[in-house]
């Protein structure tokens, strides 16, 4: 059961990163356009805040690590979207009133709407990998095993977006999709993770 | 360079199949090609025209062609149905065009009208050194060119005001739509640069689900409008702001034009018969917003 939503949260964090990124583009389009910086700065902000999740949640998991935690983490990542569905028309004209250069207006614009719960989704991999991990000789074996699961679920979300849900869903109404999925998966395991890992033990 | 005249070689032994496929008695000459930040831009020439194309792949995707021996008439039906806007405004002064091609439109239109003045919007700076180098297109002060997103530019413009007594709308090719271009939001962004007595032209899609979406998306922003339909090919919708002009209007203007459009190879016994308000789409489908704007996955739909 424990296990079983590790490798859940870690799946579906892959999945919200790369359906976010994806609709990202389409939000920042009618202000700062379609061209290929405009991509260029909606990518380099992702990989960015990836990087930085990587090494903080790696730093996380030092301290007394627990899957109420990483759940924890799922559901802080899903309220960082919140804004963006709300703040998003607001700051982005905001800016483009203010930055004439579509490559820094887009660069900016990522970076305030999209850094936080990416660089948060990223933080669940290392943490997952250290609630996985017991014993030093596999932890190469669990952390294959997570990158597996998680970026799995990146290709999965990549697809089902760009693929499906655009031609059904309004974007508002998918990342509504994305925050429910993320904030009820967080739930389920703070509730039974816990429990089941209690019965275990 | 030997690399690349190899495949120079390469691409002209390829289109010179492709071409006997449609027609064995022309050969096709490539005569430049360009790689953009977007798309691969080829040059050729076959059958006394010179053609610039985004792929290569077959016929279809050709953005403008010329005729060798009078670069000046148009080649495409499509460019002369655009014309049909100034039977909605014979004498604009300002125009915008968004998306250049090889810029027959605009020089067109820079011949017909010299007091004009008109600004064109083009994403792809490879684009406009294509349309300089091989198809005539001579930016001037009457001309300017703007390489920026045609949104953008939009959204810039009607912050600062400016305003258009006719506007062209031609972004789109049958193979790529940018859907920021396709949208509710987009379109009001259009009607705010337009003069009260404004015009637009919009080259858009004849077939496919997305005919339909596209029809209500416009009708949404601007109510009714003239529909020149040739099946299967093109299709352009003209809107007037201060209401479209009846008919009658329409064909006194094209006697009016007619001297001025002959230099580009048709007149108004061959573009009025297309001017149409019946309503052929499913007023049902959903309008396309900058929340929903699959516009090119609605396009490979049928």
């Amino acid at each position: 059961m424990h296990r079983l939503f590790v490798f859940l949260i870690a799946g579906w964090s892959g999945f919200l990163v790369m359906a976010i990124e994806l609709l990202s583009g389409r939000i920042l389009a009618p202000n700062f356009g379609n061209s290929i910086y405009v991509w260029g700065g909606v990518i380099t902000v992702f990989m960015l805040a990836l990087s930085v999740g990587y090494l903080l949640g790696g730093r996380w998991s030092l301290r007394d690590p627990s899957l109420r935690r990483l759940a924890s983490l799922l559901i802080a990542g899903a309220v960082a979207v919140i804004p963006v569905i709300f703040l998003a028309d607001p700051l982005l004209d905001w800016l483009f009133d203010r930055i004439r250069d579509p490559r820094y207006g887009s660069l900016a614009s990522a970076a305030l709407l999209f850094f936080a719960p990416t660089a948060i989704a990223g933080m669940v991999s290392p943490y997952a990998v250290r609630l996985l991990v017991n014993e030093s000789r596999h932890s190469g074996h669990f952390a294959g095993l997570l990158y597996f699961v998680s970026t799995f679920g990146s290709a999965a979300g990549t697809i089902l977006t760009s693929f499906y849900l655009v031609l059904y869903f309004e974007i508002d109404q998918i990342l509504a999709g994305l925050i429910g999925v993320s904030l009820l998966l967080g739930l389920l395991a703070l509730v039974f993770g816990n429990f089941g890992n209690a019965s275990k033990q | 360079m030997r690399r690349s005249n190899r495949f120079n070689a390469l691409l002209a032994l390829f289109a010179s199949f492709a071409s006997f496929a449609t027609s064995p008695s022309t050969a096709m000459t490539v005569v430049h090609t360009e790689k953009s930040l977007y798309r691969n831009i080829v040059v050729y020439e076959e059958s006394g025209e010179r053609c610039m194309s985004f792929t290569r792949r077959n016929q279809t995707t050709r953005q403008t062609c010329q005729f060798l021996s009078d670069p000046n008439q148009f080649v495409f039906t499509y460019t002369r149905m655009m014309m049909g806007a100034l039977y909605l405004n014979p004498h604009p002064r300002k125009i915008l065009v968004i998306g250049l091609g090889g810029g027959v439109l605009p020089m067109a239109l820079a011949r017909m009208f010299p007091d004009a003045r008109i600004d064109i919007v083009e994403i792809d700076p490879a684009v406009v050194k294509v349309a300089q180098q091989f198809f005539g297109f001579n930016p001037s002060p009457q001309i300017q060119v703007f390489e920026e997103d045609g949104r953008v530019f939009v959204k810039r413009a009607g912050k600062s005001g400016r305003q258009y007594d006719l506007i062209m709308l031609d972004a789109f090719d049958h193979e790529y739509i940018p859907e920021h271009l396709l949208t509710q939001e987009f379109l009001f962004e259009v009607k705010a640069l337009l003069t009260p007595d404004g015009v637009l032209a919009a080259n858009t899609f004849s077939s496919s689900r997305l005919y339909h979406h596209e029809s209500t998306t416009y009708q949404a922003v601007f109510g009714s409008f003239y529909n020149l339909r040739i099946a299967l090919k093109n299709r352009i919708i003209l809107i007037k702001m201060d209401g479209l002009p009846p008919l009658d209007a329409i064909k006194a203007n094209a006697v009016a034009l007619e001297e001025k459009l002959k230099p580009l190879g048709f007149g108004g016994d061959w573009l009025l018969p297309l001017f149409s308000t019946e309503r052929d789409w499913d007023a049902k489908a959903r309008v396309l917003t900058d929340q929903y704007s699959p516009s090119n996955l609605l396009n490979s739909l049928f």
